[in-house]
């Protein structure tokens, strides 16, 4: 058998295991985030050099209110525990509190897009709209970049809720979730990001 | 209704104009007559246009990419042949003509030539290389395919419906933002390469997920054939370089679109970081392009010399370091931009340190040809010719690397040369010798000889003579890019340029001629035993063309030439006891249903339809959301169907009796399948 070009892996002639598919769809999601996250660096570095060009218009000090940041902050890191409560949920196969958790994590995420979209609304509302400046340019396309995402979160949550209800906990339903997870994670690291670099700065 | 798109788009302005819409129009009624006539479209579409195939995915990449390359060629023609005689006098392309010209040439020869070349060879190739059945995500790569289609498709059709961009393929602004091109020509660009972009990062996710997941048994990292390698290192600049290209084209896009002021002149805009994030994408972008090159250039010496590449391992680490590398000298392409001398200085630095890599992989072709039996198949050329041309352009590489140089040849047309020298011997040379390589694995018989090493011919001496000129007129100041000029010494040396192009053209006339020659002659030209070239790597192992699963049963790999080490054995040709059920990936429209929805979103987006903008967004999202649903996306080969599949494969080796077609080199040291002794 030694000299066997084939593989005969199990003593019954088996083919050998097919590859894990679940595990190269996890692998090749985190490759997707780690370039979604030179996207996000990208418009880091953007606003960064463009902070301060405010052409003479509002500067951020101005325009930034640290309770409504805060606030949003809170909002997507409780979110991400009530995603962890889920998926805890999911792992213990209680298919009726996950879809709570879930539930709970999705008007959670509703309220951030809310704010967000309030936010912007205001800016814009007293002419410190994405076209005033260079520094709103950067402002608008960053944060609204992340808004998106969680905005694509919210869809991709209820997509899940009704593989959920419809297919159950099959795996791979359970492997998309797992993914969604990542993602979601993903996005509040993004956010401390923002908030650090964008908010955090613009006031003090 | 139709936003900005109003009959004034159609070219009547201009008779060069109409005429180029003419042959694009005429050439697409042309093709579709054609399926219709002979009734293929149901073939077309139930077996090519749906497949998740890798092997059908890369040859329509390949096809693509030889369209575009026409395409691309017909503008170079025309600029060496306006300059040639723009001396004193407006030649016959108008200066916004003649802008369009440069800037399509580069975009398709970068964009929708050379990516769909390279991505189409890793498709077809790399899957047999590491003993698997498909890619990782043969729905992606799907996806990709049509989404750089897409692509194409926008370019093409900005021939017909308004103008191209005439900002050159770098688009760099104030000058391609709103204020100084508010025409739709920056947007066609824009939209163009972002549509493809996105699906090279698909690409490029894909096969890091592939090559490092799917390999077969016994394939180590470092037992992995060197296509292999450089297709990894190139998936991962693809992965971590095209989100730069997403980001600055997007910006762009919201600059003119949304006037917003990233890269305005006034209104806090900060111009010079466009060119920075360009070329964050932009120098990693050439290595993408050169790699798999050189990967060519690695599996095809090592074959025609009828040895181990020399230097395996210090193959892999000078590919793996120029791929790090190329991340660290992007500043290089704008020395003049005024950073400061240190600044400068590093950057000049890091680029002279990647000619130490590509000089180590230089050694290693040398030294596997020294003392080998040397084959001199038409790939061989390809390879010969790149060595002694690539190491011109790398000299004049690091002459520009240096920074006090660079300021003087900035943006002349040494500068041309320089890149036209590595791209064209480094990258498209590659390029056709895996085409040469490699079509009998896609299609079951060998391209002709003759007319491959006619065309070969061609090509170099058209380089030559088409880009040699082009270093000394540099020299004598004369820039890039230039509609016509009144310095009469240049004159010559253009010339000379036009008839090197002229040569090229000669070139690509061959190519087809190989192709129809080849075709019409395939009978004689069979590849019944799947090595037509007594190959080394595991792809030969597999039939041609290669059944849907390549591999009725994974092969073990014992050592770097796995395929050669099983022929030594005597174990390559093996029938194995019995069969398994094999599932594969079920064809699917949504892949080419996405790529013309992205085509849309694109051309509303370009022309302000809003409201097609919206449908086409709605509809990719639907299309997205649906195929979310669908977890039956594979279908089940049943063990008797492999086994008729694999009797029928051991039939033709057994007819074949390893004969060669007469114009064929003959290999006596290839052991006979042991089933048929």
């Amino acid at each position: 058998m030694t000299t066997d070009a084939f593989v005969v892996a199990a003593p019954n002639g088996d083919e050998p295991a097919a590859p894990d598919v679940y595990e190269q769809r996890a692998f090749g999601f985190w490759l997707y985030l780690m370039s979604d996250a030179i996207i996000f660096s990208l418009l880091f570095a953007t606003y960064a050099v463009m902070a301060r060009n405010n052409a003479g218009g509002p500067t951020g000090n101005t325009l930034f209110s640290l309770p409504n940041a805060f606030g949003e902050t809170l909002i997507l890191l409780f979110s991400s525990i009530t995603f962890g409560l889920a998926t805890l949920a999911m792992k213990s196969g209680e298919k009726e509190r996950m879809l709570s958790w879930l539930l709970v994590t999705f008007l959670l995420g509703l309220g951030f897009v809310g704010m967000e979209i309030r936010e912007f609304h205001g800016m814009v509302q007293v002419g410190a709209g994405p076209d005033r400046s260079g520094f709103l340019s950067a402002f608008f396309t960053l944060v609204g970049t992340h808004g998106l995402h969680v905005s694509f979160g919210l869809i991709w949550i209820l997509i899940m809720t009704s593989q959920v209800i419809i297919k159950g906990l099959t795996v791979p339903v359970t492997s998309r979730f797992l993914r969604l997870g990542l993602f979601w994670h993903f996005l509040d690291i993004i956010w401390i990001g923002i908030f650090s670099i964008v908010y955090l700065p613009g006031i003090l | 209704m139709f936003g900005r798109l109003t009959i004034d788009a159609l070219p009547f302005y201009s008779l060069i104009a109409f005429g180029g819409a003419l042959v694009t129009v005429g050439g697409a009624l042309a093709v579709v007559a054609g399926i219709t006539w002979f009734g293929q479209w149901r073939y077309l579409w139930s077996e090519w246009l749906t497949s998740v195939d890798h092997k059908r995915i890369g040859i329509m990449y390949v096809t693509l990419a030889m369209i575009m390359l026409m395409r691309g060629f017909v503008d170079a023609m025309m600029m060496r042949s306006q300059q040639a005689v723009a001396l004193n006098s407006d030649g016959y392309l108008p200066p916004e003509h003649f802008d369009q010209i440069f800037s399509s040439h580069g975009t398709i020869m970068i964009f929708f030539m050379a990516m769909p070349f390279l991505t189409g060879l890793i498709n077809i190739v790399v899957p047999q290389q590491i003993g698997a059945r498909d890619v990782a995500f043969p729905f992606m790569n799907s996806v990709s395919l049509w989404l750089t289609t897409a692509g194409a498709g926008l370019v093409m059709v900005s021939l017909v419906i308004g103008k191209f961009s005439t900002a050159g393929w770098t688009g760099y602004p104030p000058y391609s933002g709103a204020q100084y091109s508010p025409g739709v020509g920056v947007d066609y660009w824009l939209w163009a390469i972002l549509i493809s972009g996105i699906g090279s990062t698909l690409t490029g996710i894909n096969f890091i997920v592939t090559i490092f997941k799917r390999r077969a048994p016994g394939m180590t990292l470092m037992r992995m054939p060197l296509f292999t390698w450089t297709a990894l290192c190139s998936s991962i600049l693809m992965t971590f370089a095209f989100p730069a290209l997403t980001v600055v084209c997007a910006l762009l896009v919201l600059d003119r679109t949304l006037g917003m002021h990233f890269f305005t002149s006034g209104d806090g805009g900060n111009m010079m970081n466009y060119p920075n994030l360009f070329w964050l994408w932009g120098h990693p972008e050439v290595y993408i392009l050169i790699l798999p090159a050189f990967g060519v250039y690695s599996e095809v010496v090592a074959t025609f010399s009828g040895k181990r590449l020399f230097g395996y391992t210090s193959l892999v680490y000078a590919t793996a370091a120029i791929a790090i590398l190329s991340f660290t000298v992007w500043l290089h392409h704008f020395f003049t931009m005024g950073a400061s001398a240190n600044v400068n200085a590093f950057f000049g630095m890091a680029t002279m340190i990647i000619a130490v890599p590509t000089g180590v992989k230089v050694f290693d072709w040398l030294l596997t040809m020294y003392r080998g039996r040397i084959v001199f198949h038409s790939s061989m050329l390809w390879t010969l010719g790149f060595i002694v041309t690539f190491v011109i352009g790398g000299m004049t590489g690091v002459l520009l690397a240096l920074p006090p140089a660079d300021y003087l040849m900035h943006n002349t047309t040494f500068l041309v040369a320089h890149f036209h020298n590595m791209l064209i011997p480094g990258a498209l040379f590659g390029y056709f010798a895996g085409y040469m390589y490699w079509f009998p694995k896609a299609f079951g018989f060998t391209l002709n000889e003759r007319w491959g090493i006619r065309s070969f011919w061609c090509w170099l001496i058209g380089f030559y003579l088409a880009f040699m000129p082009l270093y000394a007129l540099g020299f004598m100041g004369m820039p890039r890019r230039l509609e016509h000029y009144n310095i009469a010494a240049w004159q010559p040396y253009l010339i000379v340029a036009a008839l090197g192009a002229l040569l090229i053209l000669v070139g690509i006339a061959f190519l087809v001629v190989q192709f129809v020659v080849s075709v019409q002659e395939r009978q004689q030209a069979l590849d019944p035993s799947g090595d037509p070239w007594n190959g080394r790597t595991l792809e030969w192992l597999t039939s041609s063309p290669p059944a849907p699963y390549n591999f009725a049963v994974l092969p073990d790999v014992r050592d770097i030439d796995a395929f050669h080490d099983m022929k030594a054995r005597g174990v390559a040709y093996r029938r194995p006891d019995r069969y398994h059920d094999i599932y594969m990936p079920k064809n699917t429209s949504a892949g080419v249903i996405l790529g013309v929805l992205a085509g849309l979103l694109g051309f509303a987006m370009i022309w302000y339809i809003w409201w097609l903008a919206i449908a086409a967004g709605v509809g990719i999202w639907a299309v997205i959301i649906a195929r979310a649903y669908d977890d039956d996306a594979e279908y089940c080969l049943p063990a008797s169907e492999v086994e008729k599949i694999e009797a029928g494969r051991y039939q033709a080796l057994a007819n074949s009796a390893r004969t060669q077609s007469a114009n064929e080199p003959i290999f006596s040291n290839q052991p006979l399948p042991e089933s048929l002794t």
